[in-house]
């Protein structure tokens, strides 16, 4: 029996592997010296970093995608926790129906959703434009955010807030020096899953965007039309230290947050 | 009393009526609009002939080359789900039974999430490209004189799809493999089962609704993939939402393109109410716990 679990064991190894190989090997060749984005490796550089810096195209994308993310994270996990909150906390006829509607941005494609939001709004006269895209963007982050946030609502009942009034507290007070605290950690795990989702967005953001209005997943799309470059490596890097690098600060952050109020 | 009773009732409506007034006017109202969208015409001229017509269906649901596309996003999102539970499926039983490495195996099982899907589907390119590291390596080795063109074809889409995916299967099948009561399959072997048949009879099908979930999620999401086949697909390997992409952006027959997302929302939409007939909604709402 032992054999069969080193089995499993051996073909778990393969499976990470096969998850993170190909990646590992873009953050290896955005170092490569080389002109041409591929192997061998003729030495160690950071010139694809540094010529990243001084491409325009590239920094004006960055900044789209930062303002677009920032805006939908504030957005979608201000709508996401207000529902989350009467989900958690309120049982009312008709529940079921509104947890579902809520996530239906999920299970409805991609594609279809981009499409449907597309032409409605062209019917009634609004462009292709930034508002367009954050629109867009705030309506398929918020399941995500409805899941997220409930899951870390559950263990806040309302007994503590009531305890809170019964000792004195104005309601205000309560919410403001009970709830908020304890809800702290939920709308950040929120905000962080819902820059993440609209900063990584593609399809729908390629229905939405005007046109010169590139965010950097497309900016590497439109790069990779003509061929693969270590400059697109070294934006890959990029993107895997800022978000890879930020959920995992952020979860430290979280905890601090978490057992602070504990 | 019976304002604070109304005040109470009246609560939770107000707590959702933002996010329920996003979601209406944002999917909802849209969806119902390009339903009504899709019988209307678009001439030559570019503007649209509002009415009840059925050419845009009929287009759309006779016509080979639709029918055959349609037919080969499923073959491909079928293969996908497929691979994603026989890669996936082992993997997530040794997370469950990891013990001390659990911790460290989840969290970089969380990692690809956060890894954009353009730069994972790209990387390919570098592993399987002419100058890629596997020709590279090849080469290096004598094994062939010129590269491989291993790249652009089905199975490079499929391996895309399988990348991006997997983590989605092995998270859910986790969390329904970590929710079994581990006494059960003891109990089996005390009575005589050997591990293999305990797995079979005990721990397989208390981890189905996992499986049912990670596979749906997988299927749907594949059927939808828009980007993949761009990047790592051959001229041949356009799949439905390219089709879509195609009849709204560049050819402007928004009519058409409508029922053409309907099409696809429909396929998906049945696979999607047989699931929530048999296992239901809130298996999908654990892997958020």
């Amino acid at each position: 029996m032992l054999s069969g679990w080193s089995l499993i064991r051996a073909w778990t190894i393969l499976v990470y592997l096969f998850m993170f190989l190909p990646v590992a090997v873009v953050v290896l060749l955005s170092f490569n010296a080389s002109q041409f984005g591929s192997f061998p490796m003729t030495g160690f550089s950071f010139r694809w970093f540094v010529e990243l810096w001084h491409n325009d195209a590239i920094l004006r994308a960055f900044r789209v995608s930062f303002v677009l993310g920032a805006l939908t994270a504030v957005i979608s996990t201000t709508l996401g926790v207000l529902a989350s909150l009467a989900l958690i906390r309120y049982d009312f006829r008709g529940k079921n129906l509104i947890s579902t509607a809520l996530i239906a941005p999920i299970l409805v494609p991609e594609v279809v959703l981009a499409v449907a939001l597309l032409l409605f709004l062209r019917f009634l006269a609004i462009p292709k434009s930034f508002p367009l895209l954050l629109m867009g963007h705030v309506i398929f982050t918020l399941p995500f955010v409805v899941l997220v946030v409930q899951a870390r609502l559950v263990g806040i009942r309302r007994d503590i807030e009531e305890a809170a009034m019964s000792l004195g507290a104005s309601p205000r007070q309560a919410f403001f020096e009970v709830t908020l605290p304890l809800l702290a950690p939920a709308i950040f795990a929120g905000m962080l899953f819902a820059f993440t989702i609209s900063f990584d967005d593609i399809t729908g953001t390629l229905f939405w965007k005007p046109g010169g209005v590139e965010t950097v997943p497309t900016q590497i799309f439109a790069m990779l039309r003509n061929s693969i470059s270590p400059e697109i490596n070294a934006l890959g890097t990029v993107m895997i230290v800022l978000t890879v690098g930020l959920p995992l600060l952020g979860a430290a952050v979280a905890r601090r947050l978490g057992s602070r109020t504990n | 009393m019976a304002t604070v009773e109304a005040r109470e009732r009246r609560q939770p409506w107000i707590l959702l009526s933002p996010a329920l007034a996003a979601v209406t006017l944002l999917l909802f109202v849209p969806l119902l609009f390009i339903v009504v969208y899709s019988f209307w015409l678009r001439t030559a001229t570019g503007a649209d002939v509002v009415g009840f017509h059925l050419d845009n269906w009929q287009e759309a649901l006779t016509d080979p080359f639709y029918r055959d596309i349609l037919l080969f996003t499923l073959k491909i999102a079928a293969i996908t789900t497929i691979v994603c539970g026989l890669m996936g499926y082992p993997a997530a039983y040794f997370i469950a039974r990891a013990g001390g490495n659990r911790a460290l195996l989840l969290l970089l099982l969380m990692l690809p999430f956060w890894i954009s899907y353009i730069i994972r589907t790209m990387s390919w390119i570098n592993i399987l490209g002419v100058s890629g590291a596997l020709n590279s390596m090849l080469l290096w080795l004598g094994i062939v004189d010129e590269p491989l063109q291993l790249l652009y074809n089905q199975t490079t889409v499929v391996l895309g799809l399988v990348h991006f995916l997997l983590p989605f299967m092995i998270l859910n099948v986790y969390v329904s493999l970590e929710g079994i009561d581990r006494t059960l399959e003891q109990a089996a072997n005390s009575l005589g089962a050997t591990r293999w048949q305990s797995f079979l009879e005990v721990t397989l099908p208390l981890s189905l609704p996992g499986l049912a979930a990670g596979g749906l999620l997988c299927f749907v999401l594949s059927a939808g993939t828009y980007i993949t086949p761009l990047v790592l697909g051959g001229p041949t390997d356009a799949m439905f939402a390219n089709l879509v992409f195609e009849a709204i952006i560049t050819q402007l027959n928004w009519p058409l393109g409508s029922a053409l997302s309907l099409m696809l929302l429909a396929v998906l939409g049945v696979l999607v109410a047989i699931y929530n007939h048999f296992v239901g909604m809130s298996q999908l709402a654990k892997g958020f716990g």
